[in-house]
């Protein structure tokens, strides 16, 4: 899906590419605050996400989880540049005719000023300034030697290299004072809202979830004010800068914890509800096809089907343009699938469920006075689901994002054009045996991984035990 | 007993069935043979002769349901659905791509694969038990909260990165063990400790907290709280009234992986070239080698359902109230 749109935006006229995969991720940020604020109606739900929200920890965690997916949702927003027009090529170019570079580039390039744009010959280490590897120079004296090379681009804007450290604490200072200038002015905005508004809910962690916007702001101020003069975690074997690659792995990985679930949960939900409601001869076929695909193992069953959709993409080529658009249909592929193997669990505690509420008087008492199965499902059954629904879905999040390295390695999982954590974490096992080792790759992305990881199962902690029934009556 | 076990294996027929026409879609329909074909002798310089070869050398010729012309008895088995896929009931898997017995190499791999495995597990439970026992006495406080804080940190690390830095640090860095390989009998172990110790250590994030709420679910019943008010020790309620009450919850979650164990662990196996199963099925995977995919699907299958039933089994060993009928 392209569409074109003039020069006047940016200056330059842009091909706006629509991936399916961020159609559909913008579509479900806007079902879940649809889903949240329908919730917040609720008086009981109100309390419930007031509880999380009344410890620094699940504030906190939220502020870090909402930074990951606001990255992802900026690196979702896509385009193509068009390519200055070649003059000798312009007999065959009609004067309105542009033609658009192959490479696909999204808003978060462009917040990231240079930093995708500054690739060298291979690896190099964080903040170095020479490459990692000798090779033979030309001397301007005509003389040839074997030395490690200046790097093109990691602080390329230095006169003098003995300028190093002092220009690093500069810029350092500079872009954290720029990440924190811009964090206060937010939190100070918000401080008036508050303050004007004058909603009594003092209960709320607001300062905890201050200090980490302001810590975050500050962090990624100097990243990208040193991304763009160093390579901040070094380069790749292709000479990419780690530190982008690892940025850019933040909307493959928000995507595959939010894709998979929310794919299959209308599948889920519908299966088990109905399963659970009208019990007989659906309930039986409901119970045979989880019962069966439980039965297999699910990386197996992952494994064959991504596969096979593989061989299918590979014998229709036709369908993609770019291929940045391959390797998105392959991703969604693989999102549905790991959806497909992992609706199971949440079908059968719903079903469960069901069975359990459709027994309650108060039920009864619907259908004793006519009220048709339809209006009960919605204003009886499934609203006293929606625990069991949220939880599942915090929890699942962390495991996919974890499952996505491990699906990588074996070959099923992202592809190569598109960057992930997985991808990067895979090459470690053979960059860590060079000499000197190369540890910044597996570093940059395992660090991301795990502080989103961390948050979210931090998180569904909190979650789990303010939803979660069971816990609630032990407190009491 | 008997009777309740034969009535579970006919249960798990039908599934078995639904698993076997699940793979058979997939493999035979979604994708033709031909489609296979392409993609294992490349697009380019193929000819429609090279193609029709490899169709016809791996038996995938023949129709899919129903063989017309080989009439009688044989138009049902001479087709792709009885060889290839109802013949896996029989435990017959056919040749592999290279022409290699896929069930005899599954018998030889299933030994290095159970040689990693089992220690793993056994260990592994043992360890969270005992952990998460021993974070159980100090429920509620600090300690309590920190130990879980650990657990949470030790889970949000990816698998893959405890092998790739446990193998650098111990094995490549301080050469205490061998970097990879494997080797039969005793002194395989030289090996295996690596390994194992990693899956050990991956596991007791996710695996204490599991066992920590399952037993504060259990310690907060009134029969735990009589325990203590009639004096009996902490360790005796414990040992004596927790753990056995746990127990149900308990082998729901174990038994069950008890059989899968046979299939080995793909990553682990890879990353230390322990021939077992999971290295098997990954070299699979990478050469696209179909039909041993197709074997494994069924046998992780078997085995799961396998599990099933000893879980149902070990209920009435670990509960004498319950009774299979």
């Amino acid at each position: 899906m392209d569409f074109e749109i003039g020069p006047g935006l940016l200056n330059e006229s842009v091909l706006w590419t629509i991936l399916w995969s961020d159609v559909l991720i913008f579509f479900l940020v806007g079902a879940i605050t649809f889903f949240i604020l329908s919730l917040k109606k609720n008086p009981q739900n109100r309390e419930r996400w007031q509880q999380v929200f009344s410890t620094r920890l699940g504030m906190s965690s939220f502020v870090i989880i909402m930074a990951y997916v606001a990255v992802a949702l900026v690196d979702s927003v896509h385009f193509r540049k068009a390519l200055p027009s070649i003059p000798a090529a312009a007999q065959w170019q009609t004067s309105e005719q542009v033609f658009y570079s192959n490479e696909v580039n999204s808003l978060l390039d462009l917040a990231l000023g240079e930093m995708g744009e500054m690739p060298e010959r291979t690896y190099s280490a964080p903040f170095a300034l020479k490459s990692w590897n000798k090779e033979n120079l030309l001397l301007p004296d005509g003389e040839r030697v074997r030395d490690y090379p200046e790097l093109a681009f990691g602080g390329s804007h230095l006169d003098n290299p003995e300028d190093f450290s002092r220009d690093i604490v500069v810029n350092s200072l500079l872009g954290i004072a720029k990440g924190l200038a811009i964090a206060l002015l937010f939190i100070g905005l918000h401080a008036g809202w508050l303050k004007k508004n004058g909603s009594g809910t003092t209960t709320l962690q607001w300062r905890a979830g201050w200090i980490t916007f302001a810590i975050i702001m500050a962090a990624l101020g100097w990243l990208v004010t040193m991304g763009n003069l160093y390579h901040v975690l070094g380069t790749d074997q292709a000479g990419n800068d780690t530190l982008y690659e690892s940025l850019k792995g933040i909307r493959t990985g928000v995507l595959i914890g939010t894709l998979a679930t929310l794919i299959t949960m209308p599948v889920a939900i519908t299966l088990g509800l109905a399963a659970g409601y009208f019990k007989g001869w659906i309930d039986d076929v409901v119970q045979y096809i989880y019962t069966t695909l439980i039965s297999i193992p699910g990386l197996l069953l992952i494994a064959a089907s991504v596969l096979l959709f593989q061989v299918w993409i590979n014998n229709n080529p036709d369908y993609f343009e770019v291929g940045l658009e391959k390797a998105d249909a392959k991703f969604l592929a693989l999102c549905f699938i790991l959806g497909i193997t992992s609706w199971t669990t949440l079908c059968r505690l719903l079903r469960a469920e069901t069975l359990k509420i459709s027994q309650l008087d108060y039920v009864h008492a619907a259908h004793a006075i006519g009220v048709s199965h339809f209006q009960i499902i919605k204003r009886h059954i499934l609203p006293n689901l929606s625990h069991i629904i949220i939880i599942s879905f915090v929890l699942d999040f962390s495991g996919l994002v974890l499952a996505e390295a491990v699906l990588s390695y074996i070959g099923v999982g992202i592809d190569p054009a598109m960057a992930s954590w997985g991808n990067m974490i895979n090459m470690a096992s053979t960059e860590l045996s060079r000499e000197p080792a190369i540890w910044w790759n597996l570093c940059g992305a395992f660090f991301l991984m795990f502080t989103l990881v961390l948050s979210v199962n931090l998180f569904s902690d909190l979650v789990n035990d303010a939803f979660d029934p069971k816990t609630k009556l032990e407190a009491a | 007993m008997l009777t309740y076990i034969i009535r579970r294996l006919f249960y798990a027929i039908p599934i078995l069935i639904g698993v076997n026409l699940l793979t058979f879609v997939l493999f035979f329909i979604v994708n033709t043979p031909e489609d296979m074909a392409r993609a294992h002798l490349g697009d380019k310089y193929v000819t429609e002769q090279a193609i029709q070869d490899w169709i016809a050398d791996k038996g995938y010729d023949q129709p899919l349901f129903f063989n017309a012309a080989a009439g009688g008895l044989d138009s049902l088995t001479e087709t792709v659905f009885f060889n290839k896929s109802v013949k896996l009931f029989a435990f017959d898997f056919g040749a592999s791509d290279e022409g290699r017995n896929i069930r005899s190499d599954v018998v030889d791999r299933m030994g290095p694969s159970l040689a990693l495995a089992l220690p793993t597990f056994l260990i592994g439970i043992w360890i969270n038990i005992t952990v998460a026992l021993m974070v159980l006495m100090f429920r509620g406080s600090k300690l309590d909260r920190f130990a879980v804080g650990i657990f949470v940190t030790l889970m949000s690390v990816s698998y893959l990165f405890y092998i790739i830095v446990g193998q650098h640090f111990i094995a490549k860095i301080s050469r205490l063990v061998p970097v990879s390989g494997f080797n039969d009998g005793i002194d395989g172990w030289r090996f295996l400790i690596l390994p194992i110790l990693i899956g050990i250590i991956a596991g007791i994030g996710a695996g204490s907290r599991w066992y920590r709420s399952l037993f504060i679910e259990v310690s907060g019943q009134d029969f735990a709280r009589t325990a203590r008010a009639k004096g009996v020790s902490e360790a005796g309620v414990l040992f004596r009234h927790i753990l056995p009450n746990a127990m149900l919850p308990i082998l729901t979650g174990v038994v069950v992986v008890i059989p899968t164990l046979f299939m080995g662990s793909l990553v682990m196996e890879s990353f230390f070239s322990i021939p077992g199963l999971g290295s098997y099925l990954l070299d699979a995977i990478r050469a696209q080698d179909f039909a041993i995919v197709r074997a494994m699907v069924f046998l992780g299958s078997v085995l799961y359902i396998i599990g099933l039933i000893l879980t149902d089994i070990s209920y009435t060993w670990a509960d004498p109230r319950v009774r299979l009928s």
